[in-house]
């Protein structure tokens, strides 16, 4: 066999088995779906889904749509022109990541409501009363879309900029020859052809806001995850809530394959990687002020400004003078947790999507599709799923030492805390396959062609050109990755080894009592750990601006 | 990338030793699943190996522990569960994952209203579920639950979502004594009663009341004790308000219940039941109401100050399982009435 393919075999290989892994918590979850649920449906379908459905579908436009704006606007910002703290934003941008959205809403509801910060200082020149009057509520449909929208923004961000970054100077020059001001450009030429990547960012934005379940309860918006839960807590039917997921992951199955058909005879891969970049333009005097200002506003709402309260938190309540040592412990966790999931995921994704890009079978093509339906599934609905594969193993593994006569390991996946990584890898996994993804769309093929009349195997087109340009969509995955790794909470919270404890798990410790404040050190932490990686990543995601 | 790279696999190895797998049967050992979040109850269980030398290894969770340990099976590491809602102790004992605790000393010490009559689970401390009401606006020292639905209150009252767990334990209280076309017609009038959609926590119930939104809110006993006594910045919240311990027309306050269970596999049983029997002993009772602002199962051990100034407690004496039996048909009606809409 040609070496060729060979690698080709085992990136064919990985791609399957990685499909497998994912598919694994999904089929079990269907399993339950399959039991019995009396009365369940005619429930939801009297008095719950017109009202959640409708509820849900308002919360994912408004943030899609306010993600998608902050987003797009930032990523093309700093990719396409040069102003004075552009390198700051940079690696200012993503971090509002770092976030947990049930923090931001607390912090948010904590300064706007009455009583809170805001409130006391107008109160100094409005009587108490008329202040109330002027405070937005937060607990809202608006504000839910607000404050979860400041914070997920980054996920188009950095799909975005993978894109804008490789903006081909031809497109821009002929449209300036025709007259097209850098608007027109925008609208007409940099964003249709930055669209998969905008749908891959919007994507996950929405899955992320639909599978949040804290925010949304705190801030009173029904959604369907929510209705999830109450059929498994209240009313006592995991089958029915195994149902209602399944029910939800062919509405999103749905809407992906609309946004497919809806791109069916676009291409952005022609010719879109010219070998002569954009030259970023200077944006100088109060064109770069207004730059400036209009970046750092989403950084400073949905980031600076939930780290100030958690700092100042912190400082208050002697969290830092009392330092609470086993945080030492539970940040190394975190960390641990996360870069072996980070690793794992970027290389299963790019296995996956390389499978499919050498030879673009249906086996490979529905193995890549598998690899992304793990973001579907709320994480602790995941964790549910990934129980019985995991831990099927685990006792076979067990059976199998009893019939040798050794003595039992007892659960080694669930015991050592893999099943907390594997579960990290099957959610996140669609990040590096949708980034790469979106990544090689704008390869053109002729550069494998003419890579190959060269002479140039597989393997060394792959890394002497695949790579190289695929560095900023792989960089961008990996923040993502890492630190939504970092913030994941409901699976850890099901999966984890007896003892062990992460950042997130910390705060929830606190959460749940209704004292987040008391958890702020465990947050900054949380933002502390992301941010050395995203200012270190950020370096290698940002490409020289083209010759002039 | 190189970099990264090793920078990952050492993560990976650093892991994997960090953590190894625990064998699930040890000497002085016990493995606790918790509901409690850890931090709370990690004094107890300090306490616990202090007294006993028995270490005590512990993973908390939100929901689904059942589900894990019936998954694991009869490999389980899990000795003991603890939970701090009736319905968790109710899906535990559904779900197969639970053995009679089988305890003269339980059986001595917890009141047979706090216990399953098959032994199955014990009460260890309880909370109630009570009205924070202005001090300014509130001139009734008095309330039934009944009353919440009288239209006096129209526009005056908050509440967090009529989903959570808490509010779920009191509605469910409510159909148990009324029957489910009372209580939906109660559930209406309450609904009416809003002055605001259900969100929040039971924290901003007190804050909402205080900010002057609304005249009472319904929230957990130790919430208000947590803001009195540990949270300067909260502090004004609860000084606004007064905390009325509500009853039902002729019986008592709703109490919930947080609950212990012996594991159906548990490899190290003898620890677990000792560290059962440990818990309603006299001094983790004392922690429990000390630290955790709850009201011990175990007479003769004083309540907390705080919230021995909500007056004197009489708990409704509706069997804990009869409440548990109503949880689905009162979260049916919340969403038949819109109650959170």
């Amino acid at each position: 066999m040609n070496p060729a393919a060979r690698s080709g075999r085992i990136a064919a290989a990985i791609a399957v088995a990685t499909a497998v892994l994912v598919a694994a918590p999904v089929i079990s979850i269907i399993a339950l779906a399959m039991q019995p649920a009396p009365d369940v449906w005619q429930h939801l379908i009297d008095y719950v889904l017109p009202r959640t459905l409708l509820d849900t579908t308002l919360l994912l436009g408004g943030v899609g749509a306010l993600s998608l704006a902050i987003g797009t606007g930032t990523a093309w910002a700093v990719s396409l022109h040069e102003f004075r703290g552009r390198q700051m934003l940079l690696w200012l941008l993503p971090l509002p990541l770092a976030i947990p959205t049930y923090l931001a809403a607390y912090v948010y509801v904590d300064l706007f409501e009455p009583l809170g910060l805001v409130h006391r200082t107008l109160a100094l020149w409005l009587p108490l009363q008329d202040a109330v009057r002027v405070l937005p509520n937060l607990r809202s449909l608006p504000g839910a879309i607000i404050v979860i929208g400041l914070v997920l923004y980054p996920y188009v961000y950095l799909s975005a900029r993978t894109m804008f970054q490789f903006q081909s100077a031809e497109f821009a020059e002929a449209a300036k020859t025709l007259g097209a001001g850098r608007w027109i450009t925008f609208w007409r030429i940099s964003l249709p052809m930055a669209r998969p990547a905008l749908a891959v960012g919007v994507a996950l934005v929405s899955l992320e806001t639909l599978n949040d379940i804290g925010a949304s309860e705190y801030l009173g918006v029904r959604t369907l995850t929510v209705s999830v839960f109450t059929t498994w807590l209240n009313r006592g039917s995991l089958a029915g809530a195994a149902q209602l997921s399944c029910f939800m992951l062919a509405i999103v199955a749905g809407l992906i394959a609309i946004e497919r058909y809806g791109r069916r005879n676009v291409t952005t891969e022609f010719s879109a990687e010219s070998p002569r970049l954009t030259q970023r333009t200077p944006l100088t005097g109060i064109k770069g002020g207004c730059a400036l200002a209009a970046c750092l506003l989403p950084v400073c709402l949905g980031f600076l400004v939930p780290l100030w309260y958690l700092a100042h938190q912190s400082f208050k309540r002697g969290l830092f003078a009392n330092f609470d040592m086993a945080l030492w412990r539970d940040a190394f966790n975190s960390v641990a947790f996360a870069s072996l999931a980070t690793l794992t995921a970027l290389l299963l994704g790019f296995a996956t999507i390389l499978a499919w890009r050498w030879r673009p079978n249906t086996l490979r093509s529905v193995a890549m599709n598998i690899a992304q339906t793990g973001y579907t599934l709320p994480g602790l609905v995941l964790a549910l799923g990934l129980l019985a594969p995991v831990l099927a193993i685990d006792n076979a593994l067990n059976t199998l030492a009893g019939w040798l006569g050794r003595s039992l390991p007892g659960l080694i996946i669930v015991g050592s805390g893999a099943a907390v990584v594997i579960a990290y890898v099957i959610r996140f996994l669609a990040v590096p396959t949708g980034f790469i993804k979106a990544g090689f769309e704008r390869i053109p093929r002729d550069y494998d062609d003419s890579a190959r009349a060269v002479g140039a195997g597989q393997t060394m087109t792959m890394r002497l050109i695949h790579l190289p340009l695929l560095r900023p969509a792989m960089v961008g995955a990996v923040i993502v990755v890492f630190v939504d790794c970092l913030k994941e909470l409901p699976a850890t919270l099901l999966l984890r080894p007896l003892n062990v404890e992460t950042l997130a798990t910390s705060i929830y410790q606190y959460a749940s009592r209704g004292s987040f404040e008391e958890g702020a050190l465990a947050a900054l932490l949380i933002v502390a750990a992301s941010i050395g990686p995203v200012a270190w990543l950020t370096r290698f995601s940002d490409i020289p601006s083209g010759p002039a | 990338m190189m970099n990264f790279r090793a920078t990952a696999a050492t993560a990976a190895l650093l892991c994997f030793t960090a953590f190894g797998a625990s064998p699930a049967s040890a000497d002085g050992e016990v493995n606790v699943y918790t509901y409690r979040e850890t931090k709370l109850i990690q004094p107890l269980f300090d306490a616990f190996t202090k007294d006993t030398g028995i270490k005590v290894n512990v993973v908390s969770a939100s929901s689904g522990l059942e589900q894990r340990m019936k998954t694991e099976g009869a490999n389980s590491p899990a000795d003991v569960l603890l939970t701090v809602d009736i319905g968790r102790l109710d899906d535990a004992v559904k779900a197969g994952v639970t053995q009679p605790i089988k305890s003269v000393v339980i059986d001595e010490i917890v009141p047979a209203q706090y216990r399953d009559p098959d032994g199955h689970w014990a009460g260890i401390s309880m909370r109630a579920r009570v009205i924070y009401a202005s001090k300014d606006r509130v001139k009734q020292d008095k309330i039934t639950y009944e009353e919440l639905a009288d239209p006096k209150w129209k526009g005056k009252i908050c509440i967090r979502s009529g989903q959570h767990i808490y509010n779920n334990g009191l509605f469910a209280a409510y159909t148990a004594k009324y029957g489910e076309a009372k209580a939906e017609e109660w559930l209406k009038g309450v609904k009416a009663n809003l002055a605001q959609k259900p969100s929040g926590g039971d924290r901003e119930a007190a804050r909402d009341v205080a900010a002057g939104k609304c005249d009472i809110g319904i929230g957990n006993t130790y919430y208000w004790a947590l803001m009195m006594n540990n949270d300067p910045e909260k502090k004004p919240w609860a000084e606004a308000t007064k905390v009325i311990l509500p009853t039902f027309e002729g019986g008592g306050t709703h109490v919930n219940l947080s609950g212990v269970l012996l594991a159906k596999n548990a490899p190290n049983k003898a620890n677990g039941v000792k560290l059962i029997e440990w818990l309603v002993g006299d001094k983790a009772q004392q922690i429990y109401a000390d630290s955790n602002y709850e009201y011990p199962v175990r007479a003769g051990v004083a309540v907390n100050p705080t919230i021995a100034g909500y007056g004197k407690l009489t708990a409704d004496p509706l069997p804990i399982a009869k409440i548990a039996a109503n949880r689905k048909a009162a979260s049916t009606l919340v969403d038949k009435v819109g109650f959170d809409n």
